[in-house]
């Protein structure tokens, strides 16, 4: 899943302060999951932006939606009648939510609610570790299911650098060692001959290096006219 | 002969061989340089010059070898992953064999979280052994990585580092091999204190007969105070001073000469270590004391090839 965190207040009230009428958007999806940006967090930053008017003594008419996806166009058609009057959109949805809702209403402004940090899982409740880069060129095939590009600090395709100690990385002591991880997972699976293969320079066109990125399926294209 | 380089010809003839670091400036004199490079000129065979180390801006690698070049000394142009991508290090390349640069040492670089620009981007296009790779096929295939052919030769020879005491330990010299086969023509070592560790893994080296297909540069760092000791132990991953060697340098009456002893009685260990072909001594920040150490330990004066 896309994992976010939510800006700081203080952030988000100097991003609003043009605006009188709200609405504050969350989105059913990923950001629900890693509570960051679902109904109830849509409510909570509600109440704290009215709280903290009220105490400067300003008034804000701050309303509030959740939708299912805000990615999905169909989902965001919807919100063409419910935005109302309102003069800011401050959407509680990942970086393509954001961009999916402005495209929505063209006469509105959409502002981001959150930081997107990235794609990947749940460690343990209220922590969550980034996994895949989309590089757009899967290598879990030759490293043991665990991914250098997003999880080495220096997206290294040979093995650790000199930096690897104890299975931590060197930037960080709670920063596993990616290499030290996928070393241990193909020692378990009897296949560490996969790390005496030298891979070669990778070709990072497919990855955001090769500019903005479509998938076109021509079959499905197809289907639908 | 790859390159025809000092440094090749010295570990060719089977010598044993001295290379010494030299940290660039963090401004824009060349004096610094200078200053260091009389006091390197006499004691080794060739001298690295570091890039943007521990992700610190300093004067470029290339610069720096260019100058020590002019001055008659030989570089090792050190050259890492993290700041430039395939096109500017090849660039780099070019120009630097074009100024008489022969020697080049592969690296990935220390992340730039260390540095004095901890919010920069990094790059690392390549790694450590594609660079290898890359620099190997501009001399031997006379081709860049995108497949051109390049007008000219790049008499190159190729270097490359190797951390015995970084993890997972069975690794390392897997990493080596992999190494020598993307061409390295010669290796140094991070800085050795915990000799023990470091002939285990030269055995597993010889055992795969690496020494054979590589030259094998090991790494001395003479220490100038406990702090330092204390500071690599605790906070720089990858380097294994023992405590015993700490504790040394703690209770020494005079920091420095206890340094100095200390770096001396490793280089007597690792000169009896078979396969090892040299010395390459980083003195960080106290490169004054390199001629001092080589003289103490037998290897002067350099012997000319």
């Amino acid at each position: 899943m896309i994992v976010a965190e939510q800006k700081p207040l203080d952030e988000l009230r100097q991003m609003l302060a043009p605006y009188d009428r709200l609405l504050i958007l969350g989105c059913g999806t990923c950001v629900t999951v890693c509570f960051a940006g679902g109904e109830k967090e849509v409510a909570v930053l509600a109440s704290a932006l009215r709280m903290a008017e009220a105490i400067d003594g300003r008034g804000k008419a701050i309303a509030e939606l959740t939708i299912h996806r805000q990615c999905e166009p169909e989902f965001v058609a919807e919100l063409r009648e419910k935005v109302g009057d309102a003069e800011a959109v401050l959407s509680l949805g990942c970086g393509v939510g954001v961009q999916a809702v402005a495209e929505a209403l063209p006469g509105v402004r959409v502002l981001p609610g959150l930081n997107t940090k990235f794609m990947g899982q749940t460690v343990e409740p209220g922590q969550w570790k980034e996994l895949c880069a989309a590089c757009g060129n899967c290598v879990l095939d030759l490293t043991g299911g665990i991914c250098p590009i997003a999880r080495c600090s220096k997206s290294l395709l040979n093995g650790p650098c000199g930096g690897s100690e104890d299975g931590r990385c060197e930037i960080a002591p709670d920063v596993q060692c990616a290499w030290q991880l996928i070393y241990d997972r193909l020692t378990q699976l009897g296949l560490v001959h996969l790390m005496e293969e030298i891979i070669p320079a990778k070709d990072w066109s497919t990855a955001r290096d090769g500019g903005p990125r479509r998938v076109v399926r021509e079959d499905l294209a197809k289907l639908s006219q | 002969m790859r390159a025809g380089s000092n440094l090749e010809k010295m570990l060719e003839s089977g010598q044993f061989a001295v290379t010494a670091e030299l940290g660039p400036p963090k401004g824009t004199n060349q004096r610094v340089v200078e200053r260091k490079a009389e006091v390197l000129r006499q004691c080794c065979d060739a001298v690295n010059v570091t890039d943007n180390q521990t992700a610190i801006v300093r004067m470029s690698s290339l610069s720096v070898s260019i100058l020590l070049k002019r001055m008659g000394l030989e570089p090792v142009m050190q050259i890492t992953c993290r700041d430039r991508n395939r096109l500017a290090i090849q660039a780099d390349v070019l120009g630097a064999v074009g100024f008489g640069i022969q020697n080049m040492l592969c690296l990935s670089g220390d992340h730039q979280k260390f540095g004095n620009h901890p919010t920069a981007k990094n790059v690392f296009d390549l790694d450590s052994i594609q660079l290898i790779q890359t620099l190997a096929g501009m001399r031997d295939r006379k081709k860049f990585a995108g497949g051109d052919d390049i007008s000219g030769e790049a008499p190159l020879f190729v270097g490359a580092a190797a951390n015995p005491f970084a993890d997972p330990f069975e690794f390392r010299v897997i990493r080596l091999g992999k190494k020598v086969r993307a061409g390295a023509n010669f290796i140094q070592t991070q800085p050795v204190f915990d000799v023990d560790r470091f002939k285990r893994w030269m055995d597993l080296v010889r055992k795969r007969e690496l020494e054979q297909q590589t030259h094998i540069l090991a790494g001395v760092t003479p220490i100038k105070s406990a702090g330092m000791a204390r500071y690599m132990r605790d906070n720089v991953a990858g380097v294994g001073i023992p405590d015993s060697i700490v504790s040394r340098i703690e209770q020494a009456k005079d920091v420095k000469e206890e340094g100095i002893q200390i770096a001396l009685e490793i280089i007597e260990q690792l000169k009896q270590i078979p396969g090892v072909h040299g010395i390459h001594i980083m003195a960080v920040g106290w490169e004054d004391i390199v001629p001092v150490i080589a003289e103490k330990a037998g290897l002067l004066p350099r012997p000319v090839v």
